[in-house]
């Protein structure tokens, strides 16, 4: 192997390495619960209330998309009451929780990333750790708990709004009979997609903030610097949560089968 | 009690310090002086533990600085207080918030009485009235007193001033280095001062090191540093540079 490979590769498996390290330290840290309870509040407030309209937007063009979708390929075998079922259950396991996701991902990851890099690059970090502050628990424990609980209660968002859309597509665009419609999009979704389309959005909301923190705490020197280390927290966390999801699509699969 | 011994430190190619050796005593004040870029806020950066050394070590009152993790380092760094050279507020922050970001961390006082103690402390560096401005909202030398404040507040042990008076008008200056001797004395702190500015030197030095070539070159006195016959120390506190080739 040629010496620039090499060192990609170093590279990449150290920053790996680091990263790790980080999530290990926010998660030692997180259980000892000492966390500033309104720096904590202030990230709920950042990551969950403001990502609202974003959410929702997202949520609820899916779920339209999907339904309409859906019908004109089922309307030839004439299953359009099925149309919800399949709404419900990919907005659920899938689109709800990585759309989401993503988003925030955009939205979140971006900010995280770009204040951290800034507090770096001015020195703000190294005066936390003179003033005998770790800059885990100061900063990146709220953001971490606050992106854990958000992203759950902001993929369920999603997929409710979805859902509904999607019936409303149903019903007053595509002429579908409501009953039916409705009848077997409740017998097809169980509570068990819900747990999975909600415990992915936990492990994605792990994976933006750990990644938007560590892109920001690593950050380069000066403008340019930040702005490489925001760029990189997105495009990181967006393709993290791809893979990821793939990888907990077959694992959720395994588990449902031994404990069905 | 701080102890640096043969402290090496190089970033990518360059080294910015080779061999570095010196002790400060309990209650000592000592000024680092040396050219512009010659690696003091380096240098002050690894008495805390800001940065780690390639080689060599950092003692304080007998705990070796450079085997530490970052949580082991943090009740070491209680002891210490720092000035930044640019300051380095939050800026998220107000200037009270700043100030009062150790006790506030701390939890043993109320807020009634860590505003009353900011309050007290912004007193001292000249900048009552200012508790709810941002940063952002501050002078360049109204940042630096912040900083001071805030690196004071909490009583430590140690206090490590990069540049306290850089960008200060004369009498404010000098207010500051009655400042810094006041906290040393009151309460019996180590102090290490970097600075560039010779009557402030004289004014709140025991000791003055001159960092040049990478190296502690001379330690003495006051007296003896401004009195010196060696033409480095001499060009350098008396700021005379080597003629160059002119072209004007
Ligand atoms: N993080 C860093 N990465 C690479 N080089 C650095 C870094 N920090 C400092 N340096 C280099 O180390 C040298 C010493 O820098 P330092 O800031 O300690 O100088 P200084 O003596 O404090 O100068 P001044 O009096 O102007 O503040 C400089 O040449 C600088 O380029
Ligand atoms: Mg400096």
């Amino acid at each position: 192997m040629n010496g620039a490979a090499k060192r990609f590769v170093l590279d990449w498996l150290t920053g790996l390495g680091s990263l790790s390290l980080l999530a290990k330290e926010s998660v030692a840290s997180l259980l000892t619960f000492k966390v500033s309870w309104r720096d904590f509040l202030y990230q709920i407030y950042f990551i969950g209330v403001k990502s609202q309209a974003v959410v929702i937007i997202t949520g609820a063009f899916t779920g339209m998309v999907l339904a309409a979708q859906t019908y004109f390929q089922f309307h030839k075998v004439a299953m359009d009451t099925a149309t919800l079922a399949v709404v419900s259950v990919s907005m659920c396991d899938e689109l709800g929780p990585v759309l989401t996701a993503l988003m925030v991902a955009g939205r979140v990851g971006a900010a995280m990333a770009a204040e951290l890099g800034t507090m770096k690059v001015t020195e703000q970090i190294d005066a936390l750790r003179t003033l005998a502050t770790h800059p885990v628990d100061y900063l990146v424990v709220p953001r971490l708990m606050a992106s854990l609980v958000s992203l759950p209660l902001l993929t369920t968002e999603a997929m409710a709004v979805g859902i509904t859309s999607g019936y409303l597509v149903g019903v007053f665009l595509l002429d579908i009979d409501p009953a039916y419609l409705y009848h077997n999009m409740v017998s097809y979704t169980k509570g068990v997609d819900i747990v999975i389309g909600t415990s992915k959005a936990f492990v994605f909301g792990g994976i933006i903030a750990v990644i938007g923190c560590y892109k920001g705490m690593t950050c380069g020197e000066g403008a340019e610097g930040v702005g490489r280390a925001t760029t990189e927290a997105v495009v990181y966390a967006s393709i993290s949560i791809l893979i990821s999801n793939f990888f907990l699509t077959l694992t959720q699969n395994q588990l449902l089968r031994l404990f069905p | 009690m701080i102890e640096v011994s043969d402290l090496r430190k190089r970033f990518g190619a360059n080294p910015i310090l080779d061999g570095v050796t010196f002790r400060v005593e309990s209650g000592e004040s000592v000024v680092i002086i040396g050219r512009s870029g010659g690696g003091k806020s380096v240098l002050l950066k690894h008495l805390v533990g800001l940065l780690k050394p390639d080689s060599g070590s950092v003692i304080i009152d007998g705990e070796n600085l450079c085997g530490l993790n970052e949580r082991q380092l943090l009740p070491v760094r209680r002891k210490f207080g720092m000035l930044f050279q640019g300051a380095a507020l939050f800026d998220s922050l107000t200037v009270a918030e700043n100030v009062g970001f150790m006790l506030d961390r701390e939890r043993k006082l109320s807020p009634a009485e860590i505003r009353r103690k900011v309050a007290e402390a912004l007193e001292m560096v000249e900048l009552s009235g200012t508790e709810s401005k941002k940063p952002s909202e501050l002078s360049g030398g109204m940042r630096k007193r912040v900083g001071l404040a805030r690196a004071i507040i909490y009583q430590p042990e140690i206090v490590l001033y990069d540049e306290p008076t850089t960008g200060l008008d004369p009498v404010v200056a000098d207010s500051i280095d009655q400042l810094i001797n006041r906290v040393r004395d009151r309460l019996n702190v180590t102090t290490v001062v970097v600075t560039h500015d010779m009557r402030s030197a004289r004014t709140v030095g025991n000791r003055i090191l001159m960092l040049h070539d990478r190296r502690i070159y001379v330690s003495g006195t006051p007296d003896e540093i401004f009195n010196s016959t060696d033409p480095v120390v001499h060009r350098f506190v008396n700021g005379i540079s080597v003629p160059k080739e002119h072209y004007f």
